[in-house]
Protein backbone atom coordinates (compact mmCIF):
# COMPACT_ATOMS: atom_id res chain seq x y z
CA UNK A 1 0.00 0.00 0.00
CA UNK A 2 1.19 3.34 -0.74
CA UNK A 3 2.24 5.49 2.20
CA UNK A 4 2.18 9.18 3.16
CA UNK A 5 2.84 11.69 6.12
CA UNK A 6 -0.96 13.14 6.21
CA UNK A 7 -4.06 12.03 3.86
CA UNK A 8 -6.26 14.87 4.07
CA UNK A 9 -9.75 13.77 2.56
CA UNK A 10 -11.74 16.83 1.03
CA UNK A 11 -10.13 19.72 -1.24
CA UNK A 12 -12.59 22.64 0.67
CA UNK A 13 -11.05 25.27 2.85
CA UNK A 14 -10.17 23.05 6.27
CA UNK A 15 -8.70 20.76 3.78
CA UNK A 16 -6.35 22.95 1.53
CA UNK A 17 -5.60 24.90 4.52
CA UNK A 18 -4.16 22.33 6.23
CA UNK A 19 -2.47 20.84 3.39
CA UNK A 20 -0.96 24.55 2.43
CA UNK A 21 0.22 24.41 6.38
CA UNK A 22 1.70 20.86 6.23
CA UNK A 23 3.57 21.36 3.10
CA UNK A 24 5.14 24.34 3.83
CA UNK A 25 6.27 22.53 6.90
CA UNK A 26 8.01 20.44 4.62
CA UNK A 27 5.42 17.44 5.26
CA UNK A 28 3.78 15.16 2.72
CA UNK A 29 0.35 15.26 2.12
CA UNK A 30 -1.86 14.55 -0.26
CA UNK A 31 -5.44 15.82 -0.64
CA UNK A 32 -8.16 13.26 -1.93
CA UNK A 33 -11.13 15.12 -3.80
CA UNK A 34 -13.74 13.32 -4.96
CA UNK A 35 -14.32 16.48 -7.41
CA UNK A 36 -13.30 17.23 -10.52
CA UNK A 37 -11.89 19.69 -9.01
CA UNK A 38 -11.37 21.68 -6.04
CA UNK A 39 -14.51 23.66 -4.99
CA UNK A 40 -16.62 21.14 -7.81
CA UNK A 41 -18.64 20.12 -4.77
CA UNK A 42 -18.43 23.01 -2.06
CA UNK A 43 -20.92 26.21 -1.75
CA UNK A 44 -20.96 29.61 0.18
CA UNK A 45 -23.63 32.21 0.75
CA UNK A 46 -21.39 34.00 1.03
CA UNK A 47 -18.62 35.90 2.97
CA UNK A 48 -15.11 35.66 4.60
CA UNK A 49 -14.06 37.77 7.23
CA UNK A 50 -10.89 38.18 7.03
CA UNK A 51 -9.04 39.52 10.28
CA UNK A 52 -9.71 35.88 11.84
CA UNK A 53 -7.62 34.53 9.41
CA UNK A 54 -5.14 36.61 8.74
CA UNK A 55 -3.07 35.01 11.22
CA UNK A 56 -3.33 31.54 10.10
CA UNK A 57 -2.19 31.61 6.56
CA UNK A 58 0.23 35.15 6.42
CA UNK A 59 2.16 34.81 3.45
CA UNK A 60 -0.76 34.06 1.30
CA UNK A 61 -2.36 37.36 2.44
CA UNK A 62 -1.50 40.09 -0.23
CA UNK A 63 -1.70 37.12 -2.63
CA UNK A 64 -5.03 36.69 -1.91
CA UNK A 65 -6.32 40.05 -2.60
CA UNK A 66 -4.32 41.40 -5.88
CA UNK A 67 -4.81 37.92 -7.24
CA UNK A 68 -8.29 38.04 -7.21
CA UNK A 69 -9.34 34.74 -5.33
CA UNK A 70 -11.61 36.84 -3.64
CA UNK A 71 -15.00 39.06 -5.20
CA UNK A 72 -16.00 42.43 -3.81
CA UNK A 73 -15.16 44.05 -0.17
CA UNK A 74 -17.96 44.63 1.57
CA UNK A 75 -18.59 48.02 2.61
CA UNK A 76 -22.55 48.09 2.99
CA UNK A 77 -24.10 45.60 5.56
CA UNK A 78 -27.75 45.58 4.97
CA UNK A 79 -30.16 44.30 7.29
CA UNK A 80 -34.24 44.02 5.75
CA UNK A 81 -37.03 43.14 7.80
CA UNK A 82 -39.62 42.02 5.77
CA UNK A 83 -43.66 41.23 6.43
CA UNK A 84 -45.86 40.24 3.51
CA UNK A 85 -46.54 44.03 3.28
CA UNK A 86 -44.08 46.27 4.38
CA UNK A 87 -40.00 46.55 4.92
CA UNK A 88 -38.04 47.81 7.03
CA UNK A 89 -34.39 48.09 6.17
CA UNK A 90 -30.88 48.92 8.03
CA UNK A 91 -28.22 50.08 6.04
CA UNK A 92 -25.36 50.29 7.33
CA UNK A 93 -21.83 52.12 5.56
CA UNK A 94 -18.61 51.95 6.83
CA UNK A 95 -15.32 53.37 5.34
CA UNK A 96 -13.53 51.39 7.20
CA UNK A 97 -14.53 48.30 6.29
CA UNK A 98 -14.91 49.55 2.16
CA UNK A 99 -11.10 50.58 2.11
CA UNK A 100 -7.58 48.50 2.74
CA UNK A 101 -6.85 46.14 4.66
CA UNK A 102 -10.70 45.63 4.51
CA UNK A 103 -13.05 43.57 6.79
CA UNK A 104 -14.99 41.16 4.85
CA UNK A 105 -15.25 40.27 1.37
CA UNK A 106 -17.97 38.20 -1.19
CA UNK A 107 -16.64 35.10 -2.16
CA UNK A 108 -17.34 31.94 -5.01
CA UNK A 109 -15.85 28.91 -3.80
CA UNK A 110 -15.61 28.07 -7.43
CA UNK A 111 -12.58 30.52 -8.03
CA UNK A 112 -11.01 30.53 -4.06
CA UNK A 113 -10.78 26.74 -3.19
CA UNK A 114 -9.09 26.45 -6.93
CA UNK A 115 -6.26 29.02 -5.76
CA UNK A 116 -6.09 28.15 -2.45
CA UNK A 117 -5.55 24.85 -4.05
CA UNK A 118 -2.81 25.97 -6.48
CA UNK A 119 -1.05 27.77 -3.64
CA UNK A 120 -0.97 24.23 -1.87
CA UNK A 121 0.35 22.49 -4.87
CA UNK A 122 2.82 25.38 -4.86
CA UNK A 123 4.42 24.61 -2.30
CA UNK A 124 4.65 20.62 -2.84
CA UNK A 125 1.38 19.37 -1.13
CA UNK A 126 -0.29 16.76 -3.69
CA UNK A 127 -3.78 17.18 -5.02
CA UNK A 128 -5.81 13.84 -6.39
CA UNK A 129 -9.14 14.72 -7.89
CA UNK A 130 -12.46 12.47 -8.96
CA UNK A 131 -11.29 10.79 -6.17
CA UNK A 132 -13.94 9.55 -3.31
CA UNK A 133 -12.88 8.01 -0.13
CA UNK A 134 -15.28 5.41 0.50
CA UNK A 135 -13.74 4.30 3.83
CA UNK A 136 -10.84 4.71 6.76
CA UNK A 137 -8.58 1.83 7.12
CA UNK A 138 -8.09 0.51 10.99
CA UNK A 139 -5.38 -1.24 12.36
CA UNK A 140 -5.63 -1.87 16.47
CA UNK A 141 -8.17 0.55 16.36
CA UNK A 142 -5.90 3.12 14.91
CA UNK A 143 -6.68 5.13 11.82
CA UNK A 144 -3.55 4.41 9.23
CA UNK A 145 -5.27 5.04 5.75
CA UNK A 146 -8.25 5.57 3.65
CA UNK A 147 -9.57 3.85 0.89
CA UNK A 148 -10.33 6.06 -2.38
CA UNK A 149 -11.54 4.52 -5.31
CA UNK A 150 -11.26 1.04 -4.47
CA UNK A 151 -7.20 1.60 -3.66
CA UNK A 152 -5.48 1.51 -0.10
CA UNK A 153 -3.53 4.57 0.71
CA UNK A 154 -1.71 4.49 4.33
CA UNK A 155 -1.12 7.13 6.56
CA UNK A 156 0.40 8.18 9.54
CA UNK A 157 -2.39 10.65 10.22
CA UNK A 158 -5.77 11.31 8.33
CA UNK A 159 -7.71 14.96 8.99
CA UNK A 160 -10.99 14.43 7.14
CA UNK A 161 -12.49 18.29 5.92
CA UNK A 162 -15.01 15.91 4.40
CA UNK A 163 -17.75 18.33 4.74
CA UNK A 164 -20.86 19.14 6.81
CA UNK A 165 -22.45 15.81 7.02
CA UNK A 166 -19.00 13.82 7.79
CA UNK A 167 -19.73 10.63 6.77
CA UNK A 168 -16.17 10.11 7.98
CA UNK A 169 -16.32 10.80 11.09
CA UNK A 170 -19.21 9.11 11.54
CA UNK A 171 -17.45 5.63 10.71
CA UNK A 172 -14.76 6.42 13.17
CA UNK A 173 -17.31 6.47 15.66
CA UNK A 174 -17.02 10.51 16.76
CA UNK A 175 -20.32 11.54 15.76
CA UNK A 176 -23.73 10.32 15.09
CA UNK A 177 -26.02 11.04 12.00
CA UNK A 178 -27.21 14.80 12.09
CA UNK A 179 -30.93 15.48 13.05
CA UNK A 180 -33.23 18.27 11.90
CA UNK A 181 -32.54 20.75 14.37
CA UNK A 182 -29.18 21.12 14.18
CA UNK A 183 -28.99 21.74 10.54
CA UNK A 184 -30.46 24.41 8.10
CA UNK A 185 -30.00 24.29 4.52
CA UNK A 186 -28.95 26.79 2.12
CA UNK A 187 -29.48 27.03 -1.69
CA UNK A 188 -29.22 30.11 -3.92
CA UNK A 189 -29.35 31.30 -7.34
CA UNK A 190 -25.97 32.15 -8.92
CA UNK A 191 -27.35 35.49 -11.10
CA UNK A 192 -25.10 37.41 -13.71
CA UNK A 193 -25.27 40.91 -14.03
CA UNK A 194 -22.82 43.68 -15.44
CA UNK A 195 -20.42 44.81 -12.47
CA UNK A 196 -21.73 48.60 -13.41
CA UNK A 197 -24.99 47.60 -12.79
CA UNK A 198 -24.86 45.99 -9.35
CA UNK A 199 -23.03 49.09 -8.23
CA UNK A 200 -25.93 50.79 -9.52
CA UNK A 201 -28.59 49.27 -8.27
CA UNK A 202 -26.87 48.71 -4.50
CA UNK A 203 -25.63 52.23 -4.37
CA UNK A 204 -21.62 51.20 -4.17
CA UNK A 205 -18.72 52.81 -5.12
CA UNK A 206 -16.73 50.96 -8.42
CA UNK A 207 -15.52 47.08 -6.53
CA UNK A 208 -17.12 48.08 -3.50
CA UNK A 209 -19.63 44.79 -2.28
CA UNK A 210 -22.92 44.70 -0.71
CA UNK A 211 -23.64 41.72 2.35
CA UNK A 212 -27.67 41.70 2.87
CA UNK A 213 -29.66 39.26 5.05
CA UNK A 214 -33.26 39.50 5.01
CA UNK A 215 -35.52 38.36 8.08
CA UNK A 216 -39.35 37.63 7.97
CA UNK A 217 -42.05 36.52 5.90
CA UNK A 218 -39.69 35.07 3.05
CA UNK A 219 -39.41 32.10 5.42
CA UNK A 220 -43.15 31.76 6.81
CA UNK A 221 -42.11 31.98 10.57
CA UNK A 222 -39.25 29.27 9.89
CA UNK A 223 -35.66 29.48 11.30
CA UNK A 224 -34.06 31.30 8.60
CA UNK A 225 -34.11 33.73 6.52
CA UNK A 226 -32.43 34.87 3.17
CA UNK A 227 -29.54 36.53 1.58
CA UNK A 228 -27.91 38.27 -1.04
CA UNK A 229 -24.08 38.67 -1.96
CA UNK A 230 -22.91 41.24 -4.42
CA UNK A 231 -19.83 39.55 -6.28
CA UNK A 232 -17.85 40.95 -9.02
CA UNK A 233 -20.62 40.47 -12.09
CA UNK A 234 -23.22 38.46 -10.54
CA UNK A 235 -25.22 37.95 -7.42
CA UNK A 236 -25.45 35.19 -5.08
CA UNK A 237 -29.06 35.39 -3.63
CA UNK A 238 -30.48 32.41 -2.05
CA UNK A 239 -32.01 31.35 1.49
CA UNK A 240 -31.19 29.52 4.54
CA UNK A 241 -33.86 27.55 6.16
CA UNK A 242 -33.70 24.73 9.49
CA UNK A 243 -34.20 21.51 7.81
CA UNK A 244 -36.78 20.73 11.23
CA UNK A 245 -39.01 23.49 10.28
CA UNK A 246 -39.06 22.09 6.38
CA UNK A 247 -39.74 19.12 7.36
CA UNK A 248 -42.26 19.56 9.85
CA UNK A 249 -44.21 21.48 6.31
CA UNK A 250 -45.60 24.04 8.51
CA UNK A 251 -46.46 25.64 5.83
CA UNK A 252 -47.03 23.14 3.66
CA UNK A 253 -44.31 24.23 1.03
CA UNK A 254 -41.22 22.95 -0.92
CA UNK A 255 -38.23 24.30 -0.50
CA UNK A 256 -37.76 25.79 -3.66
CA UNK A 257 -40.87 27.36 -3.91
CA UNK A 258 -39.65 29.70 -0.71
CA UNK A 259 -36.82 30.92 -2.98
CA UNK A 260 -38.97 31.58 -5.96
CA UNK A 261 -41.57 33.61 -3.69
CA UNK A 262 -38.53 35.73 -2.11
CA UNK A 263 -37.01 36.52 -5.81
CA UNK A 264 -40.43 37.92 -7.01
CA UNK A 265 -40.54 40.43 -3.34
CA UNK A 266 -41.26 43.84 -4.86
CA UNK A 267 -38.08 44.65 -2.93
CA UNK A 268 -35.76 41.67 -4.55
CA UNK A 269 -37.24 41.35 -8.27
CA UNK A 270 -35.78 44.63 -9.25
CA UNK A 271 -32.30 43.80 -7.70
CA UNK A 272 -31.89 41.10 -10.28
CA UNK A 273 -33.96 42.28 -13.34
CA UNK A 274 -32.17 41.36 -16.46
CA UNK A 275 -29.83 39.18 -14.83
CA UNK A 276 -29.29 35.28 -15.72
CA UNK A 277 -29.34 32.64 -13.28
CA UNK A 278 -26.19 30.62 -14.39
CA UNK A 279 -25.89 28.13 -11.24
CA UNK A 280 -28.37 26.26 -8.60
CA UNK A 281 -26.62 25.29 -5.63
CA UNK A 282 -27.60 23.91 -2.37
CA UNK A 283 -25.33 23.39 1.17
CA UNK A 284 -26.21 22.19 4.50
CA UNK A 285 -24.54 24.35 7.38
CA UNK A 286 -24.49 23.39 11.01
CA UNK A 287 -26.70 25.31 13.60
CA UNK A 288 -26.18 23.77 16.45
CA UNK A 289 -22.83 26.46 17.31
CA UNK A 290 -20.99 24.76 20.30
CA UNK A 291 -23.24 22.62 22.16
CA UNK A 292 -22.90 20.39 18.27
CA UNK A 293 -19.02 20.12 18.78
CA UNK A 294 -17.63 16.62 18.63
CA UNK A 295 -14.39 15.49 20.08
CA UNK A 296 -12.43 16.29 16.53
CA UNK A 297 -9.13 13.77 17.10
CA UNK A 298 -8.96 10.07 17.35
CA UNK A 299 -5.88 7.50 17.17
CA UNK A 300 -4.19 8.59 13.75
CA UNK A 301 -7.31 11.26 13.06
CA UNK A 302 -7.96 15.04 13.11
CA UNK A 303 -10.99 16.56 11.95
CA UNK A 304 -11.13 20.15 10.52
CA UNK A 305 -13.96 22.86 9.56
CA UNK A 306 -17.99 21.52 9.19
CA UNK A 307 -17.63 18.28 9.27
CA UNK A 308 -16.32 19.47 13.44
CA UNK A 309 -19.14 21.11 13.44
CA UNK A 310 -17.08 24.65 13.18
CA UNK A 311 -19.75 27.05 12.39
CA UNK A 312 -21.24 29.79 14.24
CA UNK A 313 -24.27 31.84 13.54
CA UNK A 314 -25.16 34.49 15.74
CA UNK A 315 -27.74 36.43 13.80
CA UNK A 316 -25.96 39.35 12.56
CA UNK A 317 -23.01 37.44 11.40
CA UNK A 318 -22.85 34.12 10.17
CA UNK A 319 -19.43 32.17 9.65
CA UNK A 320 -18.06 29.04 8.55
CA UNK A 321 -15.29 29.47 6.28
CA UNK A 322 -13.10 31.19 9.09
CA UNK A 323 -13.38 28.50 10.92
CA UNK A 324 -12.28 26.07 8.14
CA UNK A 325 -9.17 27.39 7.74
CA UNK A 326 -8.21 28.22 10.95
CA UNK A 327 -8.85 24.94 12.00
CA UNK A 328 -7.38 23.29 8.97
CA UNK A 329 -4.05 25.41 9.66
CA UNK A 330 -4.14 23.87 13.56
CA UNK A 331 -4.48 20.39 12.39
CA UNK A 332 -1.16 20.87 10.58
CA UNK A 333 0.31 22.27 13.92
CA UNK A 334 -0.87 19.12 15.87
CA UNK A 335 0.32 16.84 13.50
CA UNK A 336 3.76 18.65 13.72
CA UNK A 337 3.77 18.37 17.14
CA UNK A 338 2.93 14.49 16.70
CA UNK A 339 5.23 13.99 14.42
CA UNK A 340 8.00 15.59 16.41
CA UNK A 341 7.24 13.35 19.19
CA UNK A 342 6.64 10.19 16.43
CA UNK A 343 3.50 9.72 18.29
CA UNK A 344 -0.13 9.48 16.25
CA UNK A 345 -2.43 8.71 18.90
CA UNK A 346 -5.22 10.15 20.34
CA UNK A 347 -3.79 11.65 23.23
CA UNK A 348 -0.76 13.09 21.49
CA UNK A 349 -3.13 14.34 18.62
CA UNK A 350 -4.90 15.77 21.29
CA UNK A 351 -3.05 18.54 21.11
CA UNK A 352 -5.58 19.87 18.49
CA UNK A 353 -8.05 20.74 21.32
CA UNK A 354 -5.63 22.59 23.10
CA UNK A 355 -4.70 24.44 20.14
CA UNK A 356 -8.68 25.30 19.18
CA UNK A 357 -9.24 26.17 22.31
CA UNK A 358 -6.76 28.86 22.57
CA UNK A 359 -7.96 30.42 19.01
CA UNK A 360 -11.18 32.02 17.93
CA UNK A 361 -12.40 28.75 16.96
CA UNK A 362 -13.91 27.34 20.21
CA UNK A 363 -13.63 30.77 21.79
CA UNK A 364 -16.34 32.38 19.85
CA UNK A 365 -18.28 29.15 18.97
CA UNK A 366 -18.23 29.17 23.48
CA UNK A 367 -18.80 32.96 23.73
CA UNK A 368 -22.05 32.44 21.25
CA UNK A 369 -22.92 29.51 22.74
CA UNK A 370 -26.47 30.47 23.86
CA UNK A 371 -27.38 31.89 19.95
CA UNK A 372 -28.82 29.01 18.75
CA UNK A 373 -31.26 29.12 21.81
CA UNK A 374 -31.92 32.47 21.15
CA UNK A 375 -32.51 32.27 17.55
CA UNK A 376 -35.17 29.33 17.95
CA UNK A 377 -38.05 31.84 18.34
CA UNK A 378 -40.33 32.06 16.11
CA UNK A 379 -41.58 35.68 17.01
CA UNK A 380 -38.13 36.75 15.19
CA UNK A 381 -38.62 35.48 11.86
CA UNK A 382 -42.35 36.47 11.88
CA UNK A 383 -43.88 39.06 14.37
CA UNK A 384 -41.26 41.91 14.99
CA UNK A 385 -40.53 41.91 11.53
CA UNK A 386 -44.24 42.89 11.21
CA UNK A 387 -44.59 44.90 14.05
CA UNK A 388 -41.97 46.51 13.46
CA UNK A 389 -43.57 47.96 9.85
CA UNK A 390 -46.62 48.36 11.15
CA UNK A 391 -45.40 51.00 13.71
CA UNK A 392 -43.74 52.47 11.21
CA UNK A 393 -47.09 52.22 8.68
CA UNK A 394 -48.94 54.14 11.36
CA UNK A 395 -46.34 56.77 11.96
CA UNK A 396 -45.94 57.49 8.38
CA UNK A 397 -49.40 57.33 7.50
CA UNK A 398 -51.49 60.76 7.06
CA UNK A 399 -55.42 59.66 6.57
CA UNK A 400 -58.47 61.25 6.82
CA UNK A 401 -58.83 62.24 10.14
CA UNK A 402 -56.82 64.26 12.64
CA UNK A 403 -53.67 62.26 13.15
CA UNK A 404 -52.48 60.74 16.83
CA UNK A 405 -49.49 61.50 18.74
CA UNK A 406 -46.62 59.19 17.68
CA UNK A 407 -46.43 57.82 21.41
CA UNK A 408 -50.00 56.29 20.92
CA UNK A 409 -49.65 55.10 17.65
CA UNK A 410 -46.68 52.86 19.06
CA UNK A 411 -48.67 52.37 22.63
CA UNK A 412 -51.69 51.01 19.70
CA UNK A 413 -49.67 48.23 18.61
CA UNK A 414 -47.53 47.76 21.76
CA UNK A 415 -49.77 46.41 25.03
CA UNK A 416 -48.66 45.64 28.48
CA UNK A 417 -48.51 41.78 26.79
CA UNK A 418 -46.75 42.66 24.06
CA UNK A 419 -44.16 45.20 25.91
CA UNK A 420 -43.60 42.05 28.50
CA UNK A 421 -42.77 39.56 25.49
CA UNK A 422 -40.29 41.88 23.82
CA UNK A 423 -38.45 42.27 27.72
CA UNK A 424 -38.26 38.60 27.53
CA UNK A 425 -36.86 38.05 24.10
CA UNK A 426 -34.58 40.74 24.68
CA UNK A 427 -33.53 39.09 27.89
CA UNK A 428 -32.76 36.27 26.02
CA UNK A 429 -31.04 38.46 23.08
CA UNK A 430 -28.73 40.14 26.31
CA UNK A 431 -27.41 36.66 26.95
CA UNK A 432 -25.23 36.72 23.01
CA UNK B 1 -43.96 28.93 -15.69
CA UNK B 2 -44.99 25.96 -13.64
CA UNK B 3 -43.18 25.37 -10.38
CA UNK B 4 -41.42 22.14 -11.46
CA UNK B 5 -40.71 23.62 -14.61
CA UNK B 6 -39.27 26.47 -12.94
CA UNK B 7 -36.99 24.03 -10.77
CA UNK B 8 -35.82 22.00 -13.94
CA UNK B 9 -34.79 25.14 -15.91
CA UNK B 10 -32.72 26.28 -12.77
CA UNK B 11 -31.34 22.76 -12.09
CA UNK B 12 -30.78 22.92 -16.24
CA UNK B 13 -27.99 25.47 -15.73
CA UNK B 14 -25.92 23.15 -13.20
CA UNK B 15 -23.08 20.73 -14.74
CA UNK B 16 -23.61 17.44 -14.18
CA UNK B 17 -21.89 14.29 -14.87
CA UNK B 18 -23.57 11.21 -15.32
CA UNK B 19 -23.45 8.98 -11.98
CA UNK B 20 -22.92 5.43 -12.78
CA UNK B 21 -25.63 3.94 -10.28
CA UNK B 22 -28.07 5.97 -7.60
CA UNK B 23 -26.04 7.24 -4.66
CA UNK B 24 -29.39 7.54 -2.66
CA UNK B 25 -32.11 4.86 -2.47
CA UNK B 26 -35.09 4.59 -0.35
CA UNK B 27 -34.29 1.67 1.59
CA UNK B 28 -36.48 -1.38 0.06
CA UNK B 29 -39.96 -1.34 2.01
CA UNK B 30 -40.09 1.96 3.51
CA UNK B 31 -41.30 3.77 0.39
CA UNK B 32 -44.69 4.57 2.61
CA UNK B 33 -42.88 5.31 5.82
CA UNK B 34 -43.87 8.78 7.23
CA UNK B 35 -40.43 9.97 7.81
CA UNK B 36 -39.91 9.54 3.82
CA UNK B 37 -42.12 12.47 4.04
CA UNK B 38 -39.77 15.01 5.27
CA UNK B 39 -37.78 14.77 1.89
CA UNK B 40 -40.96 15.96 -0.26
CA UNK B 41 -40.93 19.85 1.60
CA UNK B 42 -37.22 19.96 2.08
CA UNK B 43 -34.76 18.68 -0.78
CA UNK B 44 -34.03 21.98 -2.37
CA UNK B 45 -34.08 20.07 -5.78
CA UNK B 46 -37.57 18.91 -5.51
CA UNK B 47 -36.55 15.56 -6.26
CA UNK B 48 -38.77 13.81 -3.72
CA UNK B 49 -42.24 13.41 -4.80
CA UNK B 50 -45.81 11.71 -3.17
CA UNK B 51 -47.74 9.63 -5.56
CA UNK B 52 -51.48 9.03 -5.28
CA UNK B 53 -50.75 5.56 -3.53
CA UNK B 54 -48.77 7.24 -0.19
CA UNK B 55 -45.53 6.47 -1.71
CA UNK B 56 -42.34 8.00 -1.83
CA UNK B 57 -40.60 8.35 -4.76
CA UNK B 58 -36.64 9.92 -5.42
CA UNK B 59 -35.79 10.87 -8.98
CA UNK B 60 -31.71 11.45 -8.43
CA UNK B 61 -30.89 13.40 -11.61
CA UNK B 62 -30.49 16.83 -10.43
CA UNK B 63 -29.05 15.86 -7.01
CA UNK B 64 -26.96 19.12 -5.44
CA UNK B 65 -25.41 16.22 -3.09
CA UNK B 66 -26.51 18.79 0.29
CA UNK B 67 -27.42 15.74 2.61
CA UNK B 68 -30.81 17.51 3.55
CA UNK B 69 -32.85 14.66 2.78
CA UNK B 70 -29.93 12.54 4.63
CA UNK B 71 -30.87 14.49 7.80
CA UNK B 72 -34.54 15.20 7.44
CA UNK B 73 -35.20 11.71 6.91
CA UNK B 74 -32.78 9.69 9.10
CA UNK B 75 -30.38 6.41 7.31
CA UNK B 76 -33.05 4.36 8.66
CA UNK B 77 -35.18 4.76 5.66
CA UNK B 78 -32.77 6.55 3.22
CA UNK B 79 -29.35 4.79 1.85
CA UNK B 80 -27.10 7.50 1.43
CA UNK B 81 -23.65 8.00 -0.09
CA UNK B 82 -21.87 10.38 -1.95
CA UNK B 83 -21.79 9.75 -5.40
CA UNK B 84 -18.48 8.31 -6.99
CA UNK B 85 -15.46 10.71 -7.48
CA UNK B 86 -15.81 12.44 -10.45
CA UNK B 87 -19.32 12.03 -11.24
CA UNK B 88 -22.87 14.12 -10.10
CA UNK B 89 -22.74 17.89 -9.42
CA UNK B 90 -19.88 19.97 -10.26
CA UNK B 91 -20.71 23.22 -8.98
CA UNK B 92 -18.68 26.04 -10.87
CA UNK B 93 -19.01 29.54 -8.95
CA UNK B 94 -20.43 27.58 -5.68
Amino acid sequence: MEKFEVIIIGAGLAGLSAAYTLAQNGTEAVVVERGDYPGAKNVTGGRLYLNPVKKYLPDLWPALLEEKALERPVAVELLMMMAPETSTTLRFRSAEFAAPPYHSFTVLRGVLDRWLAKKAEEKGAMLVVKNHVDDLIRENGRVVGVVAGGEELGAETVIAGDGVLSLIAEKAGLRAPGLPQDYAVGFKEVIELPSRVIEDRFALGENEGAANLFLGSPTHGCFGGGFLYTNRSSISLGMVLRIRDLADARPLREAPQFLDDFKSRPEIAPLIAGGETVEYSAHVLPEAGYGGLIRPFADGLLIAGDAAGFALNAGLTVRGMEFAVASGVLAAQAFKQAREKKDFSASSLSVYQRLLEESFVRQDLKTFEQAPHFLDNPRLFDHYPKLVGDILRDLFYIGERPKQKYFSNVKGKVGWAEAWSILKDLRAGLKI
Amino acid sequence: MTEKSNLKTKLGKNVFKPVKEPHIRIRPGFEKDPRLRAAVYACPAGLYTLNSEGAVQLEIDGCLECGTCRIACGTEVLEWNYPGGGTGVQFRFG
